[in-house]
C-alpha cells in the first residue's frame, strides 16, 4: 500500500487514488492526421521502464484531481509530484 | 490419565493453581495456563503428533513457536474448526480438542507408512514425474493424494466469530519484543515517540522467556518484568502481545494480526472479536523478530524426539517440562552447551553433548562437565534410531572436512535428541520490505544488508545472537527512530549484560550418512537432502526451480527451519557458493493468517454498502424482489400472490403497453454539467453534436472510447445557455464522472467546466402506457403537457401533485412516458400521490426485468448487455448518432480504422426462434454449422432474450458476424449442449415508427 502525498489532501493511503498509466502522453491535436500507425501509437503503446517511470494519478474518492507523480517501478519509491501539463522534473526542458 | 508425567513440581511461567483439561485425538491430558499446547502435551510426555506428509513417517514436536514444521494440528469443532494451527502457537485452555492433521486413519497405526517402505515411488519432483500421464486419470491421483496427504479440513459451515480491523498510525514500530525489541521500544517511548510493539506471543520477551542470563545486574526475566511495566506505563507506547508482524509491504506500511480471543474456551469468547488485523503506517520500522534455530541435517533426523535445541531449552525452563528423561545434545555452535546444562538442570539425564567441531568453548566445557556431562568434539550425531520415538543416537567422529566419518560408533540410548545447526536472522520482514540479504560467513547465515525502506533490523534478526551487543543495538535503534520523528536526541542508555566470547559455528550442511536413513531436510514436506542432490543433477539448480521440483519450503511453515540448509545442500551439489545460489522470495505473510481476520468486519451486510432509492421502503412493504445494479439495491420484480418472476414480468409488461405502469428510475446517474464550456465538453466526450440543443429540450447521447467502442449512454438535458443535467447508466454513473473529469483536467484543463455528481439528489418516478399523459394532467397543473407544446425529448419544470418537479419527456420502453424528478426528500410522498391518483388506470410498479423486456421490443440496447467494449455505434446499427461533420470527438479516428469497418463485423439483430414458445439461452453462441465438427465455429451470440407478453412469443437481440445483411436467414444456436433454430430479424420487435413513444 503506497503512501501518496496528495498536491490537494496531504499524504493518503493508496486505496484512495485510481492510477492513470504513463504521464505526457498528449492526445493528438488533429487525431484524423494520424496515420493508423501513428494513431494505434498514441492509443497503446506505452513505455515500461525499470526504473523511474512518470505517471498519472487521481485522488478518487479525495479531491478527484489529477496529478503527475515520478515512481519507481522497482522500489515503489515517489520521488516527485508535480501538476499535470508540467514537464518531468527530472528532465531537462 | 491425568498425570502430567513429565511436569516439575516448581519452574516455568505456569499457573500451577489453575488445571485445564483438554483433549488431543480423543484423548484426554491436562496442563496449565501459561501452557502452549505443545508444551502441555510434552508435560504429558507425548512426542509423537502426526504423520509426514508424503511417507507418512511418525512425527514429533520439534520447535517451540512459530517455525514449527510438524506439529500442526486441527483445533475445534464444526464452524469453529481451524487446521494446520501450530501446537506451539496455540494457548491452552479449558476444553480444548485438538487432533493430527495429517494421520489417516490414526496417528499409530497408519496405512501410509507402508509409502515410507516403498520411499523409492517418492523421489524429488514426484508429482511431476508420477502423476502426468493419462491426464484423465488424474482424478484416480487426487484421490489418493489428497486422503493421504492430509493437512486438515476447512470447516463447512460459515464462520460464527467476529473479527475486527483497524488503522494506525506510529513513529516507531518495534516488530518482535525479545531483548532486543524490548531495549527498542523503551529507548523510544523514553524519548517520547508513539511506539507500538508487536509481538506474536502471548507474553512479551522472546528469548528472555527461556533463557537465563543477567540483565542491569538482575536475573534477565525480572529485568523483563520491569520493562514490561515501564511500558505499560507509557502514554504512547502500545504493547500488542499476541500479535504477529505478518507483513511488510511498501512505504512502511505494515499488517499485525492479533489474536485476541483464540486463547479462551468457545463460551468466553461471546462477544468478543475473535483476531483483529492491524494496518500500521509507521515512520520507522525496528526488526527485532529474532533468529530460528536450524535442525542438523543426518539421517533419521524426523524421529520423534528429534527436536531444536532451544524448543528442548524452553520446554525445561518456561515450561518446566522435561523433554524426555535422557538426552543426547548435538551442536555445531555454542548456544547448545547452556541447553544440556538447562535440561540437566530440569532433571533430564544429559548423556553427550556432541560438537560438531574440533575446538571446544573450554569455559562452556568445563561447566558441562562439572554436571558430569561428557562433550564429544568434533563428532555428531549421524543416525537416530527408533519408531514412533527415538530410542539411540549413533555417534561418529567427523572427518576434518565434514564429508567423512571416522573412528569406531557409539550407540547412545536415549529419548530426545536436541539439536543446533546454527541461527537463520528471522530476516522475513526485511525481505519482504524488499531489503536485500547478505551470506555472513561467520555465523553461517543470511542478514540484512541493504534497506530500501526506513526500517533497521536489531539483534538476533541481523545476526547479533550476543545478548549485550543486542540490548545495545536495540536501545541505540529506537533512540535514533524517535529522534527521526522529533522526539528525543538519539542517544539512548542500553541495558548492561555480560558479554560472552563466541567460537564460530562449524557449518557442517548434510551430516555424512552411515549410510542407511533418510535424511530430512524440509520436515513438513518430506523434502530429503537425496532429494535436492536429485534435483541438481536433473538440472534443477536455480533456487527457484529447485523450491518448485522438490516442494522444499513451500508447506505452511514457508521452511522456517529448512531453507538455508536446502539451499547450502544444493550449494554444495552444484559446487557453488551459498551466496551464489541466493534465497527464495520471502513473502507475506510470515506465519498463515486466517481469512476471517484479513477479511475483518466487513462481511455481510457491510461487505458492500447497498445504496437504496427514497421509495426503498414502499418497494419493500410491497414484497418486491430485488436485484443489486452496482452497489443499488433495484426492484427486479412485483410479484402478486404467488407469481412466479415470468407471471410478474408478463403482466408488468401488459400494464405499460395498455394502461400505465411506473417504475423507480431514481438510480440513474446524474451530473450537473455547468460553465461556459460545457457545450464543448459535451462535443468531446459524445459522438452527436451538441451546441445547437436548445435549452428545454433533451438529446440522447452515446460514448465512445478512444478506441471508437462504446462505452456508456444517456440522455443529457439543456437547462440553461451554460447548464446541462446528464444521466448516465446506473452502473456507470462513477465511471462517467471520472471519465468527464479526467479529459477535463488532463486535456482540457483550460476549460471552464464545473461537474457535480447529483445523482442521489433527485428521486425519479417514470410513468409509462397510454395512460401516463392522462395521469398527468390530473396531477400537474402548470405544464402544458400535449404533444406540441411538450414534445418527446423535451423537459419542463412544474409541479407534480404538489410537488416542485422537474419532467422528462424520455421513453426506454416506448410508450408515451415522463420521468418526474423531484428532490429525494420527496420522492416518497410523489410515489405514493402517483399510486394513488393512478388506481384508476390500474397504476403497476414495473420492475427491471419489466424494463428490459420492454426495451428490447423497441430494440433498445443497453451498454453492458448488448455491448461488451468490442461494439461500435455502427455495430449497434447507430451510425445516425456519430456525427459525420463533427472535426472530431473522442473515439473519432479509432472508428475510422479498417478494422471498424469490417462487413463481417458482429452487428446487432433481433432473433426470432423457431419455437415462439423456447427462450433462448443468454449468452447461447450462434453456430456457423451445426453439423460441423468441435471446434465449431461461432459466428455470434445472444445477449438479450425473453418472452415477450406483448408478442405473445420470445425474442432476442444477439450480436451476429454480417448480421444486417443476414435478416431472414435461420441460425443455429447453442447452449448447454441443446441446439435451437432461430430467424435472423431486424433488432426491433414493437412500435417500428415509433408513433406511441412521441404520440
Ligand atoms: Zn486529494
Amino acid at each position: 500500500m503506497h503512501l501518496i502525498a496528495c498536491p490537494w489532501c496531504g499524504p493518503r493511503d493508496e486505496a484512495e487514488f485510481s492510477y492513470g498509466g504513463e504521464a505526457h502522453i498528449l492526445r493528438p491535436e488533429q487525431p484524423d492526421a494520424l496515420d493508423d500507425a501513428a494513431f494505434a501509437n498514441y492509443l497503446f503503446m506505452r513505455g515500461n521502464p525499470k526504473g523511474v517511470h512518470a505517471e498519472r494519478w487521481v485522488h478518487t474518492v479525495g479531491c478527484r484531481r489529477w496529478f503527475n507523480a515520478l515512481r519507481s517501478t522497482v522500489t515503489h519509491e515517489i520521488t516527485a509530484i508535480y501538476p499535470m501539463g508540467t514537464p518531468r522534473p527530472d528532465r531537462a526542458p | 490419565m491425568t498425570a502430567q508425567s513429565h511436569r516439575n513440581p516448581t519452574g516455568g511461567r505456569i499457573d500451577r493453581a489453575r488445571t485445564l483439561g483438554f483433549t488431543f485425538n480423543g484423548r484426554y491430558y491436562e496442563g496449565h495456563p501459561g501452557d502452549t499446547l505443545a508444551s502441555a502435551l510434552l508435560a504429558n510426555g507425548v512426542h509423537l503428533v502426526g504423520r509426514s506428509f508424503k511417507y507418512h513417517r511418525p512425527r514429533g514436536i520439534v520447535g517451540s513457536g512459530a517455525e514449527e514444521p510438524n506439529a500442526l494440528v486441527q483445533l475445534g469443532q464444526g464452524a469453529l474448526t481451524e487446521p494446520n494451527v501450530r501446537a506451539t502457537q496455540a494457548e491452552l485452555h479449558d476444553g480444548l480438542a485438538a487432533a493430527s492433521v495429517n494421520c489417516w486413519p490414526g496417528v499409530r497405526w497408519d496405512i501410509g507408512a507402508i509409502n515410507g517402505l516403498l520411499g523409492g515411488l517418492f523421489p524429488a519432483g514426484f508429482y511431476y514425474k508420477t502423476f502426468m500421464w493419462p491426464a484423465r486419470a488424474w482424478r484416480a491421483y487426487e484421490w489418493f493424494i489428497r486422503r493421504a496427504a492430509g493437512l486438515g479440513l476447512a470447516p463447512r459451515e460459515p464462520d460464527p466469530e467476529r473479527y475486527d480491523g483497524t488503522h494506525a498510525h506510529c513513529d516507531v514500530l518495534v516488530a518482535g519484543g525479545g531483548p532486543a525489541g524490548l531495549a527498542a521500544a523503551l529507548a523510544a517511548g523514553r524519548a517520547g515517540g508513539r511506539v507500538i510493539l508487536a509481538d506474536e506471543q502471548a507474553e512479551i520477551g522472546g528469548s528472555l522467556l527461556a533463557g537465563g542470563g543477567t540483565i542491569d545486574g538482575r536475573p534477565a526475566r525480572a529485568w523483563l518484568d520491569d520493562a514490561t511495566a515501564e511500558l505499560a506505563g507509557m502514554a504512547e507506547v502500545r504493547v500488542l502481545p499476541r500479535a504477529t508482524v505478518f507483513g511488510y509491504y511498501d512505504h512502511n506500511y505494515l499488517g499485525i494480526a492479533e489474536r485476541l480471543a483464540d486463547h479462551l474456551p468457545p463460551a468466553e469468547r461471546a462477544g468478543r472479536a475473535r483476531q483483529r488485523v492491524w494496518k500500521v503506517r509507521a515512520g520507522r520500522v525496528v526488526l527485532a523478530t529474532g533468529a530460528i534455530e536450524r535442525p542438523l541435517v543426518f539421517d533419521g533426523n524426523d524421529r520423534p524426539g528429534v527436536m531444536l535445541a532451544t524448543a528442548a531449552q524452553a520446554y525445561a525452563n518456561r515450561w518446566a517440562v522435561r523433554v524426555g528423561d535422557r538426552a543426547v545434545v548435538v551442536t555445531n555452535n555454542d548456544s547448545a552447551y547452556q541447553t544440556a546444562l538447562d535440561l540437566s538442570e530440569s532433571g533430564v539425564a544429559v548423556a553427550l553433548l556432541a560438537d560438531l567441531r574440533a575446538e571446544v568453548p573450554a569455559a562452556l566445557a568445563q561447566r558441562l562437565s562439572r554436571a558430569g556431562i561428557e562433550v564429544a568434539a568434533g563428532s555428531a550425531v549421524v543416525d537416530a534410531a527408533g519408531g514412533t520415538r527415538v530410542t539411540s543416537a549413533e555417534i561418529r567422529r567427523l572427518g576434518a572436512d565434514g564429508t567423512t566419518l571416522e573412528g569406531p560408533a557409539r550407540h547412545v540410548p536415549c529419548d530426545v535428541i536436541a539439536v543446533s545447526g546454527g541461527w537463520s536472522p528471522a530476516v522475513h520482514l526485511f525481505s519482504q520490505s524488499g531489503g536485500r540479504l547478505r551470506w555472513d560467513e561467520a555465523i553461517a547465515g543470511f542478514v540484512p544488508d541493504i534497506s530500501r525502506q526506513a526500517e533497521v533490523s536489531v539483534g538476533a534478526a541481523r545476526g547479533t545472537f550476543d545478548l549485550a551487543a543486542a540490548l545495545a543495538e536495540g536501545a541505540r535503534a529506537g533512540a535514533a527512530a524517535a529522534h527521526a520523528a522529533g522526539f528525543g536526541d538519539g542517544t539512548a542508555t542500553a541495558p548492561a549484560a555480560n558479554a560472552r566470547e563466541v567460537i564460530a559455528p562449524r557449518p557442517v550442511w548434510r551430516v555424512p550418512s552411515a549410510g542407511r536413513g533418510k535424511a530430512f531436510v524440509d520436515i513438513q514436506n518430506d523434502v530429503t537432502a537425496a532429494d535436492i542432490a536429485l534435483a541438481a543433477r536433473e538440472g534443477y539448480s536455480a533456487v527457484e526451480h529447485l523450491k518448485r521440483y522438490t516442494t522444499t519450503g513451500m508447506g505452511t511453515d514457508q521452511g522456517k527451519t529448512s531453507n538455508v540448509n536446502a539451499l547450502a545442500i544444493l550449494a554444495h551439489a552444484t559446487g557453488t557458493a551459498i551466496p551464489a545460489v541466493g534465497t527464495t522470495t520471502f513473502r507475506p505473510p510470515y506465519t498463515p493468517v486466517t481469512f476471517g481476520a484479513l477479511a475483518g468486519r466487513t462481511v455481510g451486510p457491510l461487505f458492500d454498502p447497498a445504496r437504496l432509492t427514497a421509495m426503498h421502503p414502499w418497494h419493500v412493504q410491497a414484497g418486491t424482489r430485488f436485484e443489486d445494479v452496482g452497489q443499488w439495491k433495484r426492484p427486479w420484480y412485483y410479484p402478486r400472490g404467488s407469481e412466479t418472476l415470468h407471471q410478474a414480468v408478463a403482466r408488468e409488461c401488459r400494464a405499460v403497453r395498455t394502461s400505465l405502469g411506473i417504475m423507480d428510475a431514481s438510480t440513474l446517474g446524474k451530473i450537473d454539467i455547468q460553465g461556459p464550456d460545457a457545450a464543448k465538453l459535451l462535443d468531446l466526450v459524445y459522438t452527436n453534436a451538441w451546441g445547437g440543443l436548445e435549452v428545454g429540450r433533451c438529446r440522447y447521447g452515446l460514448m465512445l472510447k478512444e478506441d471508437g467502442m462504446v462505452f456508456d449512454d444517456g440522455v443529457t438535458a439543456r437547462l440553461g445557455p451554460q447548464h446541462f443535467h446528464m444521466t448516465t447508466t446506473t452502473g456507470g454513473a462513477a465511471r462517467v464522472m471520472a471519465w468527464l473529469e479526467e479529459w477535463l483536467q488532463t486535456e482540457r484543463p483550460h476549460w471552464r467546466v464545473y461537474l457535480t455528481s447529483v445523482t442521489t439528489q433527485w428521486a425519479v418516478a417514470a410513468i409509462a402506457g397510454p395512460n401516463a399523459r392522462r395521469l398527468m394532467a390530473e396531477l400537474c397543473p402548470n405544464i402544458a403537457l400535449d404533444a406540441i407544446d411538450f414534445p418527446f425529448m423535451a423537459w419542463r419544470d412544474g409541479t407534480v401533485a404538489g410537488i416542485a418537479a422537474r419532467v422528462f419527456r424520455v421513453s426506454f420502453s416506448g410508450e408515451s412516458a415522463f420521468e418526474i424528478n423531484v428532490p429525494s426528500s420527496q420522492g416518497m410522498a410523489l410515489w405514493q400521490a402517483l399510486m394513488t391518483a393512478g388506481a384508476k388506470y390500474d397504476i403497476t410498479p414495473y420492475g427491471t426485468e419489466a424494463m428490459h423486456v420492454l426495451r428490447a421490443e423497441k430494440g433498445f440496447v443497453i451498454v453492458g448487455q448488448e455491448t461488451d467494449g468490442t461494439v461500435t455505434p455502427g455495430d449497434l446499427g447507430m451510425d445516425w448518432i456519430v456525427g459525420k461533420k463533427k472535426p472530431d470527438f473522442v473515439g473519432r479516428r479509432g472508428l475510422a480504422r479498417a478494422d471498424c469497418k469490417r462487413p463481417d463485423r458482429k452487428q446487432l439483430v433481433g432473433l426470432l426462434p423457431q419455437d415462439p414458445k423456447e427462450v433462448l439461452v443468454e449468452g447461447a453462441q450462434i453456430m456457423a454449422d451445426a453439423a460441423a465438427p468441435p471446434p465449431v465455429p461461432m459466428e455470434g451470440h445472444v445477449t438479450s432474450s425473453y418472452w415477450s407478453a406483448t408478442l405473445s412469443r420470445s425474442f432476442a437481440l444477439a450480436l451476429l458476424k454480417g448480421g444486417r445483411a443476414r435478416h431472414g436467414q435461420t441460425v443455429p444456436v447453442h447452449a448447454y449442449g441443446k441446439t435451437s433454430w432461430a430467424q435472423v430479424t431486424e433488432p426491433i420487435f414493437y412500435d417500428k415508427e415509433g408513433e406511441k413513444l412521441r404520440g
